[in-house]
């Protein structure tokens, strides 16, 4: 790809961007949120269509990618993390979609299970043509994409964060695919956070930065170090750093949460949160971590265990009385389950409030528009007014403006499940020192992440849950040092 | 950290032009259907002899909108939270039938209006609880009440018409206030004017107006953020129930009768496409009273134009139908990105 640029109306997605990738090599796409990998792709995979000037070669041939076919029949195909698959047919049906075998209109599905046998057994998948998708695990599913790129004839196979959501064992099984294909001569882009996987698996790094190509490190050049400063422009040394000089001094516990379970993917749960601390909850996904927010938060019901704040014993069955008791939760999921994208700003930041701002009943927009600016101020969301609706913002601005709605409600404890999922790096910075800020003010803060370089940045302590078990503490007063491989041992349960 | 990052200039901010083009466009959407409508009433002022735009067409017009006005403003609660009322056509002859049966009765007379309006609510909070409470999709519970509540308004006149010459409500329907010696403006617009500024008050005035948005636009961000959804639900199935009762009343003071069959036949598909042409959205969290207004008073500004200008009553009916699809249509191409 050479000198590829898109704009949308106001952005400039990509400026000028090349790329070339090799048969037989993995090449990793790496960039922050924003940087224009997505855009890139998509106008790879025929889904945008990029500005005159630049142009695609294939074997050394320019080609035309103007819609999806024409991607397809180029030989790219690309994988992203949202599968595309229809769970209520088999593998087969959904590796032939599109081009079913049969005649007349009459479908042979005998023909289409026995085509696809063969592919299925080199690349050593547990299942059967006739497998039905929605009995397939997300590794699995991924496979049956894989497969049907496969059967399409695809020479380039584009890898959108596919280890999001596998455990560490189907991540092994499929960087042992992803080395096959290498080995038969396809060319794999592959785009990932994960640093530890790019070491792992990556011939060639290339860096976007703002919708620029910054550069490309070999083989031997690749570094953590080395990719995060191409990716940010500049050095990140001291990023992660703790808002409060020394050790912070605790108060009371603000929560106390005791034998807390949902009977089922929580397992009984205590710990103790004090005012003033940011709590950690690692583990993998699937761990339960998320559940265990939800039940404090009465999201979900729990059939036993007791929550106890400020010392006094509270009774949660349902959010509404969790924000009117004092605790408000960051969903992980904002656009599903936080924001309402069509609303403006000033109404999503106002949507807890606005029952104990009104008289009678009636709103009282004076306070709302004031506590939206004040929100806009203190968070610096940038927006062109409080205003327009929210789902035309970035994904850092979308985090502010949900964060502004839990502030305003007046929180005694904060629980924030990935507070920089999705979030560019600007703003991940001021999310941290926010959390140092509201921790420094007494509130009690529990943060969930995945990101473990986060957690141990900005936690005081942090708990580590595995399997619905809350399984191990790292940190605290008297074990000051939080480290990765401690919280790594009881997240996979090799520690005692 | 506090000054080793600073943050890039956003990529959200956007230029004063677009800002513009959203000012122009909240302002189109606001309008909507409006200037399609004037430009009907233009249209068959000048085709149907000049007679539509007379003061006296015109209060028929507003008397033949009314009825559905109301229904299409309870209707608009209802899609604003991602559902549907198919029940309302047949609430409205089951509250007819039992107000004018309370009328018939010596002395009780003056409950026939509550019997009308309680009938309806009663109906309304039916859907509302196998909907919130049992959660049973709006379209399945109220394809059941249109059917079932159809059947009890036939039972209930042992499906026969119910009459009532002396009908001591009778003035809401056949009245007005006279503002000239030809124009009259009837009772019944004035009841389903003040509905819809009473329903735009609730929607943008009130908490609970919030609500009904936001649990339209995002149910399960809607119960995060602390909503009491199933309320909010039972309140807008109540109110469809509650102004179809309201219809009840209306239509059975303008007939001094009402008949379990044929009463309100198919309210519910004119109140559906009056929300629809007023631009609210059918996914939920889009929408407003207003338009429901211009919209109910599109199709009563059609009826009524056609047969001025002597269209067959076949024929009106593939009018209506075809006009109601292509000022959808424009609406979508007016404003790509919309749901409807």
């Amino acid at each position: 790809m050479f000198g590829i640029s898109k704009s949308f109306p106001g952005v400039k997605a990509l400026q000028n961007v090349q790329l070339a990738a090799y048969a037989g090599e993995v090449l990793a796409l790496m960039g922050e949120n924003g940087a224009g990998k997505s855009t890139l792709m998509k106008i790879l995979s025929g889904a945008y269509v990029a500005d005159p000037g630049g142009e695609i070669r294939i074997d050394g041939r320019p080609v035309k990618l103007g819609n999806p076919a024409a991607a397809r029949a180029a030989g790219i195909a690309i994988i992203y993390q949202e599968l595309a698959l229809a769970p209520n047919l088999t593998v087969a049906e959904n590796i032939h979609l599109g081009a079913e075998l049969g005649r007349a209109g009459l479908i042979d599905r005998v023909a289409m299970n026995e085509a696809c046998r063969p592919l299925l057994e080199r690349l050593g998948t547990p299942f059967r043509p006739e497998t039905l998708v929605a009995t397939l695990s997300v590794a699995e599913q991924q496979l049956v994409e894989i497969a049907r790129a496969l059967h399409r004839q695809a020479r380039i196979l584009v890898l959108d964060e596919p280890t999001t959501a596998l455990s560490a064992r189907e991540t092994d099984r499929l960087f042992a695919l992803i080395r096959q294909l290498r080995a038969e001569g396809i060319a794999l882009i592959y785009i990932s956070h994960r640093m530890a996987e790019i070491d792992e698996l990556a011939d060639r790094v290339a860096v976007l930065r703002d919708g620029t190509y910054v550069g490309m490190l070999e083989k031997q050049e690749i570094s953590s170090a080395a990719i995060v400063r191409m990716m940010v422009g500049r050095d990140l040394s001291g990023f992660y750093v703790k808002q409060r000089g020394g050790r912070p001094v605790f108060g009371p516990p603000v929560l106390e949460v005791d034998g807390l379970t949902d009977g089922a993917r929580v397992q009984p749960s205590s710990f103790t949160l004090h005012q003033g601390e940011v709590l950690g909850i690692a583990g993998l996904v699937g761990a339960g971590r998320t559940e265990l927010a939800r039940l404090i938060f009465g999201a979900d019901p729990h059939p036993s265990g007791r929550i106890r704040l400020n010392g006094k014993t509270i009774e949660i069955r349902s959010p509404r009385e969790a924000l009117d008791a004092g605790i408000a939760y960051l969903t992980e999921d904002r656009k599903a389950l936080g924001l309402f994208l069509d609303m403006s700003c000033a109404g999503n930041i106002n949507m807890g409030v606005i029952g104990r701002d009104a008289h009678g009943g009636v709103l009282d927009s004076r306070r709302g528009r004031s506590r939206a600016s004040s929100a806009f101020a203190m968070l610096k969301v940038r927006a062109a007014s409080t205003l327009v609706s929210v789902g035309g913002l970035s994904g850092g601005n979308q985090q502010k403006v949900l964060l502004g709605r839990l502030l305003e409600t007046g929180p005694k404890v904060l629980i924030l499940d990935e507070p920089t999922r999705g979030v560019d790096i600007g703003a991940k910075s001021e999310i941290y020192r926010l959390i140092g800020d509201l921790a420094a003010k007494g509130l009690g803060i529990i943060v969930i992440s995945s990101e473990m370089a986060e957690i141990v940045g900005i936690c005081d302590r942090v708990l580590v849950m595995r399997e619905g078990v809350i399984t191990g503490e790292v940190g605290g007063p008297d074990r000051p040092d939080i480290t990765q491989e401690a919280i790594m041992a009881y997240a996979a349960g090799v520690a005692a | 950290m506090s000054s080793a990052l600073v943050p890039p200039a956003g990529p959200a901010e956007i230029p004063s032009s677009a800002r513009t083009s959203e000012r122009l466009r909240s302002v189109m959407q606001a309008a909507g259907m409006l200037p399609v409508l004037v430009l009907l009433a233009i249209g068959f002022h000048v085709f149907g002899g000049h007679r539509f735009l007379s003061g006296q067409n015109l209060s028929i017009v507003a008397q033949q909108a009314a009825i559905n006005v109301v229904l299409s403003a309870g209707m608009t609660f209802v899609i604003l939270t991602g559902g549907i009322d198919l029940s309302v056509g047949s609430t409205l002859a089951f509250s007819a039938m039992g107000g004018l049966m309370v009328s018939l009765v010596p002395g009780l007379g003056w409950l026939a209006i509550p019997a009308c309006l309680g009938a309806g609510l009663l109906i309304g909070l039916l859907n509302g609880s196998l909907i919130a409470g049992l959660k049973i999709p709006p379209f399945i519970v109220t394809l059941g009440t249109l059917t079932a509540v159809r059947g009890l308004a036939r039972l209930m006149g042992e499906d026969r018409t119910i009459f009532n010459p002396s009908l001591s409500y009778a003035w809401i329907g056949n009245d007005g206030i006279p503002v000239t010696s030809t124009l009259v403006i009837p009772w019944l617009a004035v009841i389903a004017l003040v509905v819809i500024v009473a329903c735009w008050f609730v929607l943008r005035r009130t908490v609970l107006g919030v609500h009904i948005y936001a649990v339209g636009g995002n149910p399960a961000a809607a119960r995060l953020a602390g909503i009491n959804v199933p309320a909010v639900l039972m309140f807008v199935y109540a109110l469809s129930g509650l102004l179809a009762g309201l219809g009840g009343v209306m239509s059975s003071a303008r007939l001094y009768a009402a008949n379990g069959l044929q009463l309100g036949q198919s309210y519910e598909l004119d109140a559906i496409a009056a929300v629809i042409l007023g631009g609210t959205s059918f996914v939920g969290g889009i929408g407003s009273v207003w338009g429901t207004l211009v919209g109910g008073l599109m199709i009563a500004v059609l009826s009524n134009g056609l047969i001025l200008i002597g269209v067959s009553d076949i024929w009106q009916f593939i009018i209506k139908g075809l006009v109601i699809i292509i000022a959808v249509a424009l609406d979508r191409f007016r404003q790509p990105a919309a749901r409807t």
